[in-house]
């Protein structure tokens, strides 16, 4: 028993299977990953100039993973992820100007400014959220893979976590669940390799995480999270595994933030050398807009429009989240309870 | 040309001090290459560049301390602009002191920062200072239109039976309904409320779940987001302490924080206060606790029909319910309507005892306590109003107003502690809403402020019994 559990656990970093797209696609997901890196740029400066406020997790090097997650993923899959979630909004196609408008609390954002960075939903998107908890997306996930099994509709539960997360005792509760009742999750943990400012060789007996579903007998595989296609080919594996009853799937992306845990880190805890060993060699976007060059899928031309769209969509969204009216004092009692229907 | 402003870099920062200039005037600058390396209150951090182009000033050059957050430190001439090169000479030259007039954001942290209209917001207010904090509506949750009094025929059954039925009918009505906890199903549950749900529902919809609160509780969530309706039962309320952030965080709050997208119809229940003899670990009141959490409503009846009626109600409520029920009283008989929609609203208090000397407030099992002790008084000829709360979030306030107005003098019991709990907050609201018509101050009998001991005499001297409430009466009567 223990060697057919064992087979099913794959690091494969290095030589990854990389799922099959075409130009087209590969254009989509340079414009995707971009949207997601000048966002994340903007949000900062924005933080920085006051306009956003509290806690601000940015996305910035991680890409690659939720925009070849959810290039793996159908119609109707729901997302859930922690705080580090403006990246999964946008990848879940929500808007731009309505996530920036949440950041800076304006009526006009996704919470209609009560949320803020770590706490925005949308019904339409399929996207649950946004918690601030570390590990509670977990078992939250959970229940939505349960409740898409309930009804028998054949959807998944793309459950994102941290590297910090995995040492949170709910994860393993929902593990044994989700393994017990064969929910349809996949559990995509993005280690960026450190949990705030602890790495996981300092936090992890264990760092094989992509292993510690191994007792419940829970496959899992470690892939190169920084390269966008590899993340899709895992996790189409991954969700169709879910999708047909064969219960949860673990995936650890290996991938990197460039800027600190919260925008008040100065990353003491590594070093520089590691930051710009990863952003020369690693690059997520880099990667995508290197191979579209050399295969001649897009020249210099077709890349600088698509960075000129995206950055006005950008400027756009900073517009409209700086125009938007804060909340009217009304909505101070608005939304707490929902109205019993008839 | 665009102007680089000081980034304030912390919640808190105010100023900093440009520690370190990495690019020099006439660099190419693109998005994420690091500018500079300013000190902040708290640590020196690297500063990146959003905007791309050529760095063709610095206005505030290495060395410069007290930087006002959002002053101008530098200009990015863009592509095809003419840039003019300089470095600014002097040291000070957009020091905080000398703050410069395109400065027009506060500071982070400054006195309007945590006020309604913050910092370079669009606010409709002319001063942020000066924006009023609107008044609570005055019915924060809608008000329910008052039980119909049932005339019809009645079954006497158990509390237990009870909220098995109100289950049962609720599943049949709604297959968005399950139950799940642990030994729910085949055990029959823990203390035999369930007894039958599984033979007629299926393992699909009566679930079992390892002993794992904190998991099956945020699953129960999750699902409630999807839409469904859980009931989640805990063993007992003790347990639910470690999945307290799940109800809180993950249920309570979550249609607020998504500004109304979000619904979490989910009932967590169980068995909560002392049973007999089970000690402090396994003996505690959470009433108060979750009554203090907007976002939830709190139940805790007391007869059958309560019992039935209050937990069908909380399984088709949209949001979380706490509903807490009381071990000893699972055996306990009562009438019930015999009426599959019989429903008790949420949030309405019932005087089960008319009297005119005093107001007797309880929940819970600590309305037998209150009725033995007016029959107590009464004998003695004192007549006590007795309300059954039933509901603490939203409580009844308007009911125990109209009582206190009647009979001037309040006594408050619950099992729970006294700090900061159920009694405190009636005591309050009456002084804040019936205070001219109050003749004596109200009085609280509740749990003594010590765990459960386990010595039946000393857990018999813990919780309150029906002569505390005789000798409270008795205080507040001035006799």
């Amino acid at each position: 028993m223990a060697v057919a559990a064992k087979r099913k656990l794959k690091s494969r970093p290095d030589e990854p299977t990389e799922a099959e797209v075409s130009a087209e696609k590969l254009i989509d997901l340079y414009r995707r990953m971009l949207l997601i890196r000048r966002f994340e740029e903007k949000a900062g400066q924005m933080y920085g100039m006051g306009l956003i406020g509290g806690f601000c997790h940015l996305y910035i090097g991680e890409e690659a993973v939720v925009t070849g997650a959810m290039a793996a993923v159908e119609l109707g899959d729901t997302v859930i992820t922690a705080y580090r979630d403006h990246g999964h909004m946008l990848a879940c196609g929500m808007d731009p100007k309505g996530v920036m408008a949440e950041l800076t609390g304006r009526r006009t954002g996704y919470s209609k400014g009560k949320g803020g960075s770590m706490h925005m939903f949308s019904r339409e998107k399929n996207f649950f959220g946004g918690h601030g908890i570390v590990g509670a997306c977990v078992p939250l996930g959970t229940g939505l893979g349960f409740a898409h099994r309930y009804r028998g509709n054949s959807r998944v539960s793309l459950t994102f976590l941290g590297d910090g997360a995995m040492n949170q005792g709910q994860v393993y509760e929902s593990f044994n669940m989700a393994a017990l009742w064969k929910l349809p999750v996949v559990y995509i943990i993005e280690n960026n390799r450190y949990g705030m400012g602890t790495s996981v060789s300092r936090s992890s007996a264990s760092p094989n995480l992509y292993g510690r579903g191994e007792p419940f007998g829970i496959p899992g595989e470690q892939i190169d999270g920084m390269n966008v296609l590899a993340v899709m080919a895992a996790v189409q594996e991954a969700v169709e595994h879910a999708r047909s009853g064969k219960g949860p799937f673990i995936l650890e992306m290996l991938t990197y933030r460039y800027r600190g845990h919260s925008m008040s880190d100065p990353a003491k805890y590594r070093s520089k050398d590691e930051v710009s060993r990863m952003r020369q060699e690693h690059d997520p976007i880099d990667q995508v807009r290197k191979r579209l060059v050399d295969g001649g899928f897009a020249d210099e031309n077709r890349l600088k429009a698509i960075d000129n769209e995206v950055k006005a969509q950008i400027t756009e969204a900073a517009d409209f989240a700086q125009q938007s009216l804060e909340p009217d004092p009304s909505e101070l009692w608005t939304d707490v309870y929902g109205e019993v229907e008839a | 040309m665009v102007d680089v402003l000081m980034p304030a870099l912390s919640p808190t920062m105010t100023e900093g001090k440009i520690a370190k200039w990495h690019k020099k005037v006439g660099d190419a600058v693109k998005a994420g290459d690091v500018l500079a390396e300013i000190e902040t209150d708290k640590a020196t951090m690297e500063f990146e560049a959003v905007d791309e182009g050529t760095l063709a000033e610095i206005l505030a050059p290495e060395g410069s301390e007290h930087v006002a957050v959002n002053a101008p430190i530098a200009r990015i001439a863009g592509e095809g602009e003419d840039a003019k090169l300089t470095v600014q000479p002097q040291r000070k030259a957009v020091a905080a002191e000398t703050s410069t007039p395109t400065q027009s954001l506060p500071p982070r942290g400054g006195p309007s920062a945590g006020a309604v209209g913050g910092r370079g917001a669009a606010v409709e207010t002319p001063a942020p200072a000066a924006a009023k904090v609107p008044s609570p509506p005055v019915a924060p949750t809608p008000r329910l239109e008052r039980e119909t009094e049932w005339s019809g025929p009645t079954t006497t059954m158990t509390v237990r039976e009870a909220l098995r039925d109100a289950m049962a009918e609720e599943m049949r009505r709604d297959d968005a309904v399950f139950l799940i906890g642990e030994e729910v199903a085949e055990y029959q549950g823990a203390y035999k409320v369930s007894q039958g749900l599984l033979e007629e529902f299926g393992a699909r919809r009566v679930i079992d779940t390892p002993i794992s609160e904190h998991g099956f509780a945020g699953l129960g969530v999750g699902a409630a987001m999807a839409g469904l309706r859980p009931i989640v039962e805990f063993m007992t309320w003790n347990f639910a302490m470690q999945a307290t952030d799940h109800l809180i965080n993950s249920a309570a709050k979550t249609r607020y924080m998504s500004g109304g997208q979000m619904s979490c119809p989910i009932v967590f229940r169980g068995p909560n206060g002392a049973a007999s003899r089970v000690a402090a670990q396994h003996s505690q009141d959470y009433t108060s606790w979750y009554a203090h959490v907007p976002g939830l409503k709190v139940i805790a009846p007391y007869s059958a029909a309560d019992h039935k009626g209050l937990l069908k109600a909380a399984i088709r409520d949209p949001n979380p319910v706490i509903f807490l029920e009381n071990e000893i009283l699972y055996g306990a008989s009562f009438p019930v309507p015999n009426d599959p929609d019989w429903i008790v609203p949420i949030g309405r208090a019932r005087v089960v005892r008319v009297g005119e000397h005093l107001t007797i407030t309880a929940y819970s099992r600590m309305v037998e306590v209150a009725e033995r002790a007016a029959d107590m008084l009464a004998s003695d000829g004192v007549s006590a109003e007795v309300i059954d709360l039933r509901t603490l979030r939203p409580l009844d306030v308007e009911t125990v107003v109209e009582s206190v107005k009647k009979t001037n003098r309040l006594v408050s019991i619950e099992e729970g502690w006294a700090f900061a709990g159920v009694g405190a907050e009636i005591a309050s609201r009456i002084m804040e809403e019936a205070f001219d018509w109050l003749d004596a101050p109200p009085a609280r009998v509740a749990g003594k402020d010590v765990p459960m001991p386990y010595a039946a005499n000393l857990e018999h001297m813990t919780l309150p019994q029906a002569e505390d409430v005789v000798a409270a009466a008795k205080a507040v009567g001035y006799r």
